[in-house]
């Protein structure tokens, strides 16, 4: 008696958890990434429009410093 | 119980892989992002000039247009229409490759509005883009 109601509760809560989880997963995988989204325009008009070259400069300059170490 | 808290607790784990899978970057290196991508930073060059004299401006739709067409030379202007429909085109490629290539075709307009965004913010001041009262001047 006591075993089967605790396998019961057991039961009810993997149901829980599951119906809990599922939808969970279905929400977040249709969500619209915005920041991510954001960033990646940022990265992509800052080529094309080339806003960044100043930077893209840069990171020659540790290359050249690193041999001296 | 043990059992039970393990499972919560895998289940946390795996929510928690998934968001920050949602939170990654989009993916952005494939062949036909980067064509674009180089097409159209070689068209900036000729574009750049009608930004600055209000012969084009940012639409929002993330897509430019003549906006004021008196700003060119009369011979200059078939030029410049071709110029923009090119833009145009791979731009509208550029939203829908960008959609497909993270696995979410749906996502297309949503990029577009997110790039038509940033393409304003990122515009030099003296450039024109539309908003929702008509043209106005970064």
């Amino acid at each position: 008696m006591n075993l089967s109601l605790k396998s019961s509760v057991k039961n009810g809560l993997a149901v829980m958890a599951l119906a809990v989880a599922i939808p969970a997963c279905v929400t977040i995988n249709i969500y619209f990434p915005a920041a991510a989204a954001e960033k990646a325009a940022d990265k992509l008009i800052d080529d094309i429009w080339q806003l960044k070259n100043s930077e893209k400069a840069n990171p020659a300059e540790p290359a050249s410093v690193n041999p001296a170490k | 119980m043990k059992k039970i808290l393990f499972g919560i607790l895998m289940i946390a784990g795996f929510l928690s892989s998934q968001l920050a899978l949602a939170a990654a970057d989009l993916e952005l290196n494939t062949p036909a992002i980067s064509a674009l991508k180089s097409g159209m930073q070689q068209r900036h060059s000729q574009l750049a000039g009608f930004y600055a004299s209000g012969a084009i401006g940012l639409t929002r739709d993330g897509l430019i247009a003549v906006k004021e067409a008196n700003a060119v030379a009369l011979k200059d202007r078939q030029s410049l229409n071709s110029l923009v429909a090119s833009e145009n085109n791979d731009r509208n490629a550029l939203y829908k490759e960008i959609a497909v290539a993270n696995g979410h075709a749906e996502w297309e307009a949503e990029i577009r509005s997110t790039f038509a965004q940033r393409w304003v913010q990122k515009a030099q001041s003296g450039w024109w883009y539309q908003d929702a009262n008509g043209w106005a001047k970064r």
